[in-house]
């Protein structure tokens, strides 16, 4: 590598941003995916339960069978359907029509007032295990309840208040929108960062054109930051405008600093450019080279960045495995900085790791830059 | 070093990991400043890896190159100021304007200031492109994109400039226009080096290396090159029968080392020894007569080669000769009435009508672009016409598809056979498409095996066969069925003239059989080799007729005998007043 003139780096610039504004490809990429992919992803992907169909069965007409029933659909989260018989719902189970069975039996009433162990049955479907979770936990939920608000009326005596009280810090209703949608904007910057410069390099050796530049007195420097600057102010746009979908149209808070946003954004974008550059780079091919962004861009910021499967809950060797990719620092930083705000301790790391990926994937870009065609 | 050489090769070799052969080897060379020197040969010869090894773009496996006393690689940053290098496609930003593409080289050579004015005012007077400044290169025509090319090549003032075959595709009149710029070039003491597969064009230049293999295969002036032939080319004139089977016997000849039909005249190369053939037992007519002609540097490469394969074409011999079908109209076994085809507001074929007869050979003619090969494919069915009728047999291929195309075989433009199988696992392939099974499909392919001389690469796999034996498999592969009608696009593009005439030879000896051809072609020569040709520009058919009738139409006084290319440029000129 060696010296940079200004003169031909700017012309080899304005070029390139010619050649941007032109191609309609580009304007797709940069900025209709973003946002398509970022409603996709916050209102399809969604981990809340709002309201779950369950069948009830009571097998017993007593006070307290019924009472507990008026319990269950009391609960906003339950949508009751009533069963004649257990075959009957056991089929609307199968069919899918319910997500769960509560049995009241015949001799709950009686038991309950004997202040015998009375008992529910709860039937779940085990095929969905997040909603069958929701089921029993929000049975059980109902189930707590109702004995506490039953239980001084049975022996006279108050039980002991034992209060359990959930506050949900940085999201404290709980909306998982709310960190899905930073995650999605670290999965949709790295197929856009991929997408954008794998095609780059690829298209000057498919039309001919490099091998003009490279008879020119053009070096290896110019022409490789003439690949990333460019598209690094694109990228930058794109990322502008999926934080103001994300603040503006969906409606997610953002605590953090918007500097540091710009900050960690142009490592990452150092890195994913880098990685799209080095396919198109090495692969001399414009289908090749973006089929190999999608793959290797996409799936693991999807997988292994912590945007929908905790990093923590993974196996040790898989967990190392995420420290390569740097969607799983940007998850991390747009996570802490929407969600929680400019936490040093989390952000500091995240920004070292994003410098070194970059700092990786340019160098090794560089290094396959060569001034021949050998 | 010699005094005067801009360029100095000594026992350069070039060899790229995995190929079996080197791409250049024992390469040693001179080239005079301030002449135009013809790198000649066909695909693979070596010409582009020679051009990138003099402009630094390729590193020597061995040998020593000199450019202007440097060394492209290791003094590269210097001579990099000081060459001009057009590759194939012309190196240009087809989404940049013409002054966009001049400002961005410039750019790039240090064109600056005062100078760049005066760079780009010149340049743009020179290349007649200054009316086109802010159009797109992509929408320039092939000729104005080699102009604007060699403009982009010619910023910085180079004293070397290096053209990778600048008249590919490129019609005749923008090839002259090129020509005549180059020449003003060298004039004022460019050293240009330029690469071609047309032995025509190779003709004009001061110098010229032969290339075949990786290896220069001879060297010198046209005139040197072309002087061992004097006295050896004659044409036989006057003939009684047509020239195709006339030239079948002259070919197998002893005395003869390579023929060609030109027109309605069989032309000819005697070997050495200058033996006439006695035309009596040529069966040539009792006319028929010698005239002495001008020898070519085709004569002089086929002579280098080991002189052409004779006249007779194992294809046509293991071809049936089917009885023509009383219900078909001999004279129009192939028609195009009013064939129009538009792509937006393009219009890429315009209005075409023609029809073929059978055992004819049919040449369609044209620069790139100009809509030979939408024709073509509108022809075979590939392609919905926009308006008007294309037929081959008195069917609609549009319409009545399978049972027709049974009847007919397409040998596209572009290598279009499985390149990961290997020569036989194509052939089976392809004899299963066409509907052979059994002991008939072993037969043919084993005939097609000893025809084409298959049997030293049939487990080789199709990517990896050199060139001629691509182009042999291809026509293979589609004759297996004994079509009635061939579809021929550019069979013989980059393929060496021994090659070439191989393939004549079959397309004669087929039509013989009666089988009706349309061939597309740029090579002006195979022009002549046509029964009847039409001459495709800008979409339009501008003239249909036998070769010699369109060139006699143009004859002038001061040129009795035009050329074809002659012939192209004026009717051209005619219909684009």
């Amino acid at each position: 590598m060696s010296g940079i003139s200004p003169r031909r780096l700017l012309a080899l610039c304005r070029k390139e941003s010619y050649q941007i504004v032109r191609d309609p490809s580009n304007i797709l990429i940069a900025f209709v995916l973003p946002v398509m992919l970022l409603f996709l992803y916050g209102f399809a992907i969604n981990l809340d339960i709002n309201l779950v169909r369950i069948g009830v069965l009571r097998l017993d007409d007593g006070p307290a069978a019924v009472s507990f029933e008026e319990q269950l659909r009391g609960t906003p989260s339950f949508e009751i359907h009533h069963g004649a018989s257990l075959q009957a719902l056991q089929g609307a189970m199968a069919r899918g029509e319910i997500r769960g069975l509560v049995v009241i039996q015949n001799d709950f009433s009686t038991r309950w007032a004997h202040g015998q162990s009375a008992a529910i049955q709860v039937l779940t479907d085990g095929s969905e295990p997040n909603t069958a979770n929701f089921v029993s936990a929000y049975v059980q939920g109902a189930w707590e309840k109702w004995q506490e608000a039953r239980a001084p009326l049975s022996d006279g005596t108050p039980v002991p208040g034992l209060e359990l009280r959930q506050r949900a810090w940085y999201n404290p209703a709980t909306i998982s929108r709310d960190y899905l949608v930073p995650g999605s904007i670290a999965v949709v910057m790295t197929v856009i960062g991929a997408l954008l410069t794998s095609l780059v390099v690829a298209r000057e050796w498919e039309r001919g054109t490099m091998e003009a530049l490279l008879a020119t007195p053009v070096t290896a420097a110019e022409l490789l930051l003439s690949k990333i600057l460019p598209y690094y102010l694109l990228g930058m746009v794109a990322m502008a405008l999926c934080t103001l979908v994300a603040v503006v149209l969906m409606g997610v808070p953002f605590r953090g600093s918007f500097l540091v946003l710009a900050g960690s954004s142009t490592l990452f974008l150092g890195a994913a450019l880098g990685f799209g550059l080095f396919l198109s780079t090495t692969l001399r091919n414009q289908f090749e080279a973006a089929q190999a962004a999608l793959t290797a861009g996409f799936l693991p910021a999807m997988m292994l960045s912590g945007f929908v499967f905790e990093i923590s809950s993974m196996p040790a060797p898989v967990r190392l495995l995420t420290r390569l990719f740097p969607a799983r620092y940007f998850t991390s930083s747009l996570q802490t900085l929407f969600q929680a705000g400019t936490v040093r301790s989390i952000l500091v790391p995240d920004c070292l790791f994003l410098a070194l990926l970059m700092a990786f994937w340019i160098t090794l870009t560089a290094r396959k830059t060569t001034r021949t065609l050998d | 070093m010699s005094i005067d050489a801009a360029i100095e090769v000594t026992d350069l070799q070039k060899r790229f990991p995995g190929a079996p052969a080197p791409a250049l080897d024992e390469v040693t060379t001179a080239m005079r400043a301030g002449t135009i020197t013809g790198l000649v040969g066909p695909d693979g010869a070596g010409k582009t890896t020679f051009l990138r090894t003099l402009a630094g773009l390729l590193s020597p496996t061995q040998g020593e190159v000199r450019v202007l006393g440097l060394d492209p690689r290791g003094q590269s940053a210097e001579l990099r100021e000081q060459i001009g290098y057009m590759p194939q496609k012309f190196g240009l930003y087809e989404d940049l304007s013409v002054l966009e593409n001049l400002t961005l080289y410039a750019d790039l050579r240090n064109v600056v200031g005062a100078d760049r004015e005066a760079a780009f005012k010149q340049l743009l007077a020179f290349t007649d492109l200054a009316a086109f400044t802010d159009r797109y290169a992509g929408k320039l025509s092939g000729g104005m994109k080699q102009k604007l090319g060699l403009a982009c090549s010619l910023l910085g003032h180079p004293r070397v400039l290096l053209l990778d075959e600048p008249g590919v595709g490129v019609d005749p009149i923008s090839r002259r226009e090129l020509w005549k710029m180059v020449r003003a070039l060298s004039q004022d003491g460019l050293t240009v080096v330029w690469s071609t597969a047309y032995l025509d064009e190779a003709e004009l230049c001061d110098d010229v290396r032969l290339m075949a293999e990786g290896r220069i295969r001879a060297s010198g002036t046209p005139a040197e090159l072309m002087a061992p032939m004097a006295g050896r080319c004659f044409q036989i004139t006057q003939l009684a029968d047509s020239p195709r089977s006339l030239l079948h016997r002259v070919l197998n000849a002893p005395e003869v080392i390579d023929g060609a039909i030109q027109g309605s005249t069989v032309r000819l190369v005697l070997r050495e020894g200058n033996v006439f053939p006695d035309l009596a037992r040529l069966g040539a007519g009792p006319e028929a007569a010698f005239k002495a002609v001008p020898p070519r540097l085709e004569d002089a490469f086929i002579s280098l080669l080991g002189g052409g394969p004779g006249g007779d074409s194992a294809l046509a011999e293991v071809t049936h000769a089917k009885a023509p079908d009383p219900a078909l109209d001999p004279g129009a076994i192939i028609g195009a009435h009013h064939l129009c085809k538009r792509f937006g507001d393009f219009k890429a074929t315009d209005d075409v009508s023609f029809s073929v007869a059978r055992g004819e050979i049919f040449g369609l003619l044209g620069p790139n672009g100009a809509g030979k090969s939408t024709t073509f494919k509108m022809e075979c069915g590939l392609l919905k016409p926009t308006s008007g009728q294309a037929l081959v047999m008195g069917l609609d291929l549009q319409h009545s598809p399978s049972q027709a195309r049974q009847q007919l075989g397409y040998m596209a433009q572009k290598f279009s056979l499985y390149g990961q199988l290997s020569v036989r696992q194509n052939l089976l392939f392809f004899s299963e498409i066409y509907g052979l099974e059994g002991e008939a499909q072993r037969f043919k392919v084993q005939q097609m095996i000893e025809t084409f001389d298959l049997a030293p690469y049939l487990e080789t796999l199709a990517v990896k066969l050199p060139l001629g034996f691509k182009q042999r498999l291809a026509l293979a592969c589609c004759v297996m069925h004994e079509p009635q009608v061939l579809f021929l696009d550019e069979p013989t593009s980059g393929v060496d003239p021994v090659t070439r005439r191989e393939f004549w030879n079959h397309i004669h000896g087929l039509a013989n059989k009666g089988v009706t051809i349309i061939v597309t072609t740029h090579f002006m020569d195979e022009a002549e080799y046509c029964d009847r040709i039409g001459l495709v520009f800008r979409g339009r058919l501008i003239a249909l007729g036998r070769p010699d009738d369109l060139k006699r139409g143009c004859a002038t006084p001061e040129r009795p005998d035009p050329t074809m290319e002659d012939a192209f440029v004026e009717l051209i000129l005619e219909a684009e007043p």
